[in-house]
């Protein structure tokens, strides 16, 4: 099995090893292949003591370089953060109009803005801010308390009905049920309904009018066009927080259900504040 | 106690394994080969291929293109930076990079092609490894001599004289490498500039080291290795066997006619034996840049560069033999002609039956012809490139230059205003793909009453829109299309965006999908 062999065929030694009488032909690599081979373990071992490398009992060698990875992403997010800063500094220093007025400003907020409503926002308003019922949505060209960038900012940094902010927006709407018939109920609730849309039964739009006038425009307005000063919603238009039609409505007017949305300065600061008031108001409906 | 004699000792069959008898080498030093020089018809033609070779690879950078003021006047330019590909009148986009992957797929199958025609034709003439090996060759015979110079050299002690020529051999070779991997930054970039910035220092850290990595595998490849990248490192070698077949011309070594070779033909001859034509001068194995003998048949280190062909034409004119002892030859006629002069194989190779009386070949033995290119393979090879070269032509030709793509907002995918409107959001990409600036028109066609608007432009609100792109660039719009309650006909309506350059009549359209909810009908 050790001796010397030469195979026949094709006049190569063979290494001497041998299985079931076959036998491997010793062709040697060529010596650069295996200085190559050494060079690369000499690597390895110095990549081993220049980086973190060995498992030790409660941590890894740390290597003579010092490298860390998590020091790495450090460096590369204060970079960033440098990077950013001119724009942050000047989006504290603005007002949201200002901000919206200059291109660039309004890019890197929308986008920061972006960033933050995915973060805070979408619990409720929905990842595309199209809102859910009882909570509004955002794209659209109808605003309880106001459309502008200012008062899109007031409405995030202070809340609705958000009790522990004073600055919050305050209103409510009383509970019907308690003030008026079921029967006039079902009427304004028919009324309502008839302003932007059909009703089954229109003979209880006049009597559900007279209702209206007594009780809702104080609110809603002589033309049920609401009030964003109180909030109170524009009863003319395609748009419902809760649901179209007049049951929904009565169902509204008898126990009123009323949204509350908490005030976000405290938790996330002015300048994010801004950057989310530009952001919503670029969504498509902003005034 | 009883003890026995030696004779009576019980002996084993055992050895030791690493016994010195047995032990072998298994790491092989490199055996250093000294091509001669060699001239001759193929020889004149590697140099023109050579010439032409590096000439591209060095020259093309410089070479400029007028492109207009918005683009670069580099004729071939790789903008990394832009994401720009120029090559002359051709400009691709990144999207538009299976041109190069068409271009790849004609390289594949021309590679194919000349594989299964004239065997390994692209390592023997054009690889960059032979090239560059070729062009290190020149300056090391100009230096050091050719073959028994430089022998006699690398075998003698370290002189002066020695000294002084190793070190300008692998000075001018580092000078080559340095330019080798300073031509291929400049694809990369505007040529003089970039030259300027790294002679000043200025130009980036990747330049410099591309330029370094380049240097050393230029060198080491060219100067250092050799052969050994094809025999080791390089994969074509042993995948190359799948194109060749038995009428695939390769550098063959005719011993139907060469063998018995001797180097006294004479004095065999007088005695009665059997003489070939080859004698055995060893002419064809000092030529060789890989060091092998082709007399030993084909194999795989060997990269039909043809210089031992032309080695041995010379040994024939001196001794006044028909040129091509060692030749072009397909295995189908060598295997016929050996079965002709060994008479089927039955006994060793006869001169007698290679020649006639009156010393011309006999008349049996097969030549080569032309027509043997033309076979099913190389027939399917050439329709398959020509088909993959047609069809880029065609894309090429009617490409367009001016493109719009839409992406429809997903979430939320349709809106609905106070007076009952929808609204749903597209992200519109408008493609200006050459290096003009053009004022465009995007039309909406379909979705009755709707109209559009672009986010951030005064632009009223309409069915069509005029709007000013940069040259060469992506414009990206916000666009709001809002339908009037009333006109919506389907939750799911489809119209299209069409963009055209009312001055080049170029146009492009994409077919929108408009979603509005149920309720909305």
């Amino acid at each position: 099995m050790s001796s010397e062999h030469i195979d026949e065929v094709s006049g190569i030694s063979t290494t001497g090893h041998e299985w079931d009488g076959i036998r491997e032909l010793n062709n040697p690599l060529p010596r650069w292949w295996v200085i190559t081979f050494y060079i690369t373990v000499a690597w390895a071992v110095a990549y081993t003591i220049a980086y973190p490398a060995w498992p030790m009992l409660s941590s890894a060698t740390k290597g003579v370089l010092g490298y860390s990875s998590r020091n790495a992403v450090k460096i590369e997010l204060a970079a960033a953060e440098a990077a950013k800063g001119k724009y942050v500094a000047a989006i504290q220093q603005k007002t949201v109009s200002e901000i919206a007025a200059d291109d660039a400003l309004r890019e890197f907020a929308v986008a920061a803005g972006g960033a933050t409503f995915k973060v805070n926002c979408v619990q409720c308003h929905g990842s595309g801010a199209q809102g859910s019922k009882g909570f509004p949505n955002l794209n659209d060209d109808d605003w309880l308390w106001g459309g502008t960038t200012e008062q899109i900012q007031q409405t995030i940094a202070h809340g609705i009905r958000f009790a522990s902010d004073p600055d919050t927006r305050q209103s409510e709407m009383p509970p019907f049920g308690d003030i008026i018939t079921p029967e006039q109920i079902a009427q304004v609730g028919a009324y309502v309904a008839s302003l932007s849309g059909k009703v089954q039964d229109a003979s209880l739009i006049e009597p559900g009018a007279k209702v209206f006038a007594e009780n809702c425009v104080a609110c809603h307005g002589d033309n049920a066009k609401g009030n964003k000063e109180l909030g109170a919603p524009n009863l003319t238009d395609a748009i419902w927080l809760y649901a179209p039609g007049e049951t929904a409505i009565a169902v509204q007017v008898r126990a009123p259900k009323h949204g509350v949305m908490p005030a976000w300065i405290g938790r996330l600061g002015e300048s994010k504040v801004k950057e989310l008031a530009v952001y919503v108001h670029s969504l498509g409906g902003g005034e | 106690m009883h003890v026995l004699d030696k004779t009576q000792m019980e002996r084993l069959e055992a050895k030791a394994v690493n016994s010195a008898k047995t032990r072998q080498p298994l790491y092989a030093p490199r055996k250093k080969i000294f091509p001669k020089r060699a001239s001759g018809s193929f020889r004149r033609f590697k140099w023109l291929v050579m010439a032409i070779t590096l000439g591209i690879y060095y020259l093309m950078p410089w070479l400029r293109w007028d492109r207009g003021p918005f683009a670069p006047d580099q004729a071939v330019l790789i903008d990394l930076a832009n994401r720009r590909f120029y090559v002359f009148f051709i400009e691709i986009w990144p999207q538009e990079f299976y041109y190069v992957a068409g271009l790849l797929m004609m390289a594949g199958i021309g590679l194919f092609l000349i594989t299964s025609t004239v065997g390994r034709a692209w390592c023997g003439y054009t690889c960059p490894q032979t090239v560059w090996v070729d062009l290190f060759l020149v300056v090391e015979r100009a230096i050091e001599g050719d073959r028994n110079a430089r022998m006699k050299l690398d075998a003698g002690r370290w002189t002066a004289r020695k000294l002084v020529l190793r070190v300008s051999k692998h000075a001018i070779w580092l000078v080559i490498a340095a330019a080798t991997g300073g031509a291929w930054i400049l694809y990369f970039a505007d040529a003089p500039t970039l030259i300027g910035d790294v002679f000043n220092g200025t130009a980036a850290s990747v330049a410099y080291v591309t330029i370094a990595v380049l240097t050393a595998t230029t060198y080491t490849f060219g100067g250092l290795m050799r052969e050994q990248v094809c025999t080791y490192m390089c994969p074509w070698p042993r995948i190359q066997a799948a194109m060749l077949d038995e009428n695939s011309l390769t550098v063959t070594y005719n011993d139907w006619r060469g063998e018995p070779r001797s180097r006294h033909a004479k004095k065999v001859q007088a005695a009665g034996q059997p003489v070939g034509d080859c004698v055995d001068c060893n002419a064809c194995v000092a030529v060789c840049p890989m060091g092998i003998d082709i007399r030993d048949g084909q194999q795989l280190e060997c990269i039909t560069c043809a210089l031992c062909l032309d080695a041995c034409d010379g040994v024939m004119n001196k001794l006044g033999k028909e040129r091509g002892l060692i030749s072009y030859a397909t295995l189908s006629d060598y295997n016929a002609n050996m079965a002709v002069v060994t008479a089927g194989g039955s006994g060793p190779v006869n001169p007698s039956l290679v020649r006639t009386a009156d010393s011309t070949f006999s008349a049996r033995l097969a030549h080569f012809h032309i027509r043997k290119i033309f076979r099913p393979r190389t027939f399917f090879y050439m329709s398959a490139w020509t088909a993959v070269g047609l069809a880029l032509i065609y894309s090429l030709l009617t490409r367009d230059r001016l493109e719009i793509n839409v992406l429809h907002d997903r979430n939320p995918q349709f809106v609905t205003l106070s007076d009952g409107s929808i609204r749903n959001g597209y992200t519109v990409k408008l493609l200006n793909m050459i290096p003009e600036p053009r004022t465009i028109v995007v039309t909406m066609q379909g979705l009755q009453g709707a109209e559009m608007s672009v986010v951030g432009s005064d632009l009223p609100a309409a069915r069509f829109f005029a709007i000013a792109v940069e040259p060469d660039r992506l414009n990206m719009l916000k666009v709001f299309v809002r339908q009037p309650a009333g006109e919506v006909r389907h939750a799911a309506q489809t119209f299209k965006f069409r963009v055209e350059d009312r001055a080049s009549f170029e146009s492009d359209e994409y077919t929108a999908t408009f979603n509005a909810p149920e309720i909305a009908r």
